[in-house]
């Protein structure tokens, strides 16, 4: 329908905020690394992080590192933003195959929109946003 | 109807006109709640001064944004005294569940007439982009920056993977958004009601792929109350009772936050969360989906009601497609007439509680677009994050 590439939304109108249970995910991607939060006593992985494992309620938390592999779970292609009325974008929601029943909703970003499918594989990337943080994105992979 | 599941029946329903966004302006959200309250004591045959109660859903909030408080009612009504004023939590997915809240109430003895009120007014932020225009938060931080902006954007996800998993067309959530559109065609107060064909539906702009304009339900102002007491004080009142069957709301955690978190399991993920809240209804009223005369399915968005139709078990999980295609939801000559006001893609958006209002009318034998014979109506609020919540009603013998 478009040979419009993908992007994600203007850096600088991107903001986060942490709290202690989500902060460590956000200092690994300023870093360029994407973490996921595994339960420090039954290994169930959870995102976005929170302060109870939800199989076990424990509270005990290790930070893995991902390859940054993953597939297209399901996907929009959005026409528009507030402010933006030209943009396309493609927000997805990923699996990530090295952290098993974790999603993280993201975008694809530098890609024609219909050429994007469920079971696409992708790649991170890291882009800058608001503040001095990076927000992960991803390409085809 | 044996039990305490007869034992309570709305007495009242009123209503704003209502308007496209914004346009109620410069009335307040309190002057638009208090003349749906006063609508519906008018309706029932009480004096506003009667109301003892408030049960409200969304947190008392009204739209997004915005707040109603019973303080503030009781200052500006005159209302003398209340003994109960309590709200589901969360959002919109309350809304047929507050009706049970405020049967909670009658039954524990805690008030007599219940009032449950929704307004909403988009003067200052719409709707549609409503989740780009809030403050980031920790758990949002991971969804805001994907420009997922509004409600149909972030269900615009499930729609996709629902088409994937089951093979369901555009042209099924097309049937939704044409046979609800003629169904508004005779009701004065719809604010759309120009016929849509298939050509429109196709033609129409996209919002957020696979969902299009016509998908996405209006941006209106308005306001509307229900009040509820005791089935035996409702037959002294003016209108014919209309008797609270059932009433569940809640569901589980693999539904949780929904589409405000994307993590449910594959087939909650491509559904409405409603079928645990659907098991539990049907259970409570003694009836299950082929009692049903007429669905008001809360119709935020075309892709979700099909959803619906599949967890309240008119068809089978993943069979929603072709049900609507067949013709099944049409008024006329289907086999569940759906949404018979027109909802909330239609005649106008007021988070749910024009299905709880269409739902009294077809119990009294008064709608416009009526049900023959109509015994049984379900009414639902949601999807949305917990809870989701659904409502039997039954006409009173």
């Amino acid at each position: 329908m478009s040979e419009k590439l993908a992007v994600a939304l203007p850096g600088d109108q991107v903001h986060i905020t942490t709290s202690p249970a989500t902060e460590p995910f956000w200092l690994a991607a300023r870093e360029s690394r994407l973490v996921a939060p595994r339960c420090g006593n039954c290994g169930h992985f959870r995102l976005p992080p929170t302060p109870f494992c939800p199989q076990c309620q424990s509270t005990e938390v290790d930070w893995v590192q991902l390859s940054g592999r993953a597939t297209v779970y399901s996907f929009a292609v959005v026409h528009g933003f507030p402010g933006l009325p030209d943009i396309t974008l493609v927000p997805v929601v990923v699996d990530l195959p090295d952290a098993p029943g974790a999603r993280l909703v993201s975008n694809v970003i530098d890609v024609d929109p219909a050429e994007v499918y469920i079971g696409m594989p992708l790649e991170v990337t890291f882009s800058p946003i608001a503040d001095d943080w990076q927000l992960p994105l991803f390409r085809a992979g | 109807m044996t039990g305490a599941s007869g034992q309570v029946a709305i007495a009242g329903v009123g209503a704003t006109p209502y308007y496209r966004r914004g346009e109620s302006y410069p009335q307040t959200i309190t002057e638009l709640a208090g003349q749906a309250i006063l609508a519906a004591c008018e309706d029932a045959g009480i004096s506003v001064t009667q109301i003892d109660g408030f049960a409200y859903y969304s947190g008392a909030g009204a739209g997004y944004g915005q707040s109603m408080d019973t303080a503030e009612f009781m200052e500006t009504l005159g209302i003398p005294e209340v003994t109960f004023s309590a709200s589901l939590t969360s959002g919109g997915g309350g809304s047929a569940g507050s009706i049970g809240l405020a049967r909670a109430a009658i039954l524990a003895g805690d008030a007599t007439y219940v009032v449950t009120v929704m307004a909403l007014q988009q003067a200052r932020q719409r709707l549609g982009t409503v989740f780009a225009a809030v403050p980031p938060s920790p758990l949002n931080s991971f969804l805001q920056p994907s420009g997922l902006s509004g409600p149909g954007h972030l269900m615009s996800v499930l729609a996709r993977r629902h088409m994937h998993l089951y093979g369901t067309r555009r042209e099924a959530f097309a049937e939704i958004a044409i046979s609800q559109r003629k169904n508004a065609a005779n009701r004065p107060k719809a604010l759309k009601r120009t016929p849509i064909t298939l050509d429109d539906y196709f033609s129409a702009r996209m919002i957020a792929e696979p969902l299009c304009l016509l998908d996405f339900c209006l941006e209106t102002d308005g306001a509307v109350a229900v009040i509820t007491t005791s089935l035996e004080r409702a037959r002294d009142l003016k209108q014919r009772p209309v008797p609270v069957v059932a009433a569940a709301h809640g569901g589980t955690r693999e539904w949780g936050r929904a589409f405000a978190w994307m993590g449910m399991p594959d087939e909650m993920f491509a559904s409405s969360g409603h079928a645990p809240v659907a098991k539990k209804l049907y259970e409570r009223a003694g009836v299950g989906p082929a009692d049903i005369d007429v669905a008001l399915l809360y119709d935020h968005f075309s892709a979700m009601v099909l959803m619906q139709l599949e967890d309240y078990g008119f068809c089978a999980k993943g069979e929603g497609g072709p049900f609507v295609e067949s013709g099944a939801i049409r008024y006329e000559g289907g086999s569940i007439p759906l949404n018979t006001h027109g909802g909330q893609l239609s005649e106008a958006y007021i988070i749910g509680m024009t299905h709880v209002k269409e739902g009294v009318e077809q119990m009294r034998g008064t709608a416009i677009n009526q049900v023959k014979d109509a015994e049984l109506a379900l009414v639902t609020g949601g999807p949305a994050a917990l809870p989701v919540s659904g409502l039997i009603l039954g006409r009173d013998s």
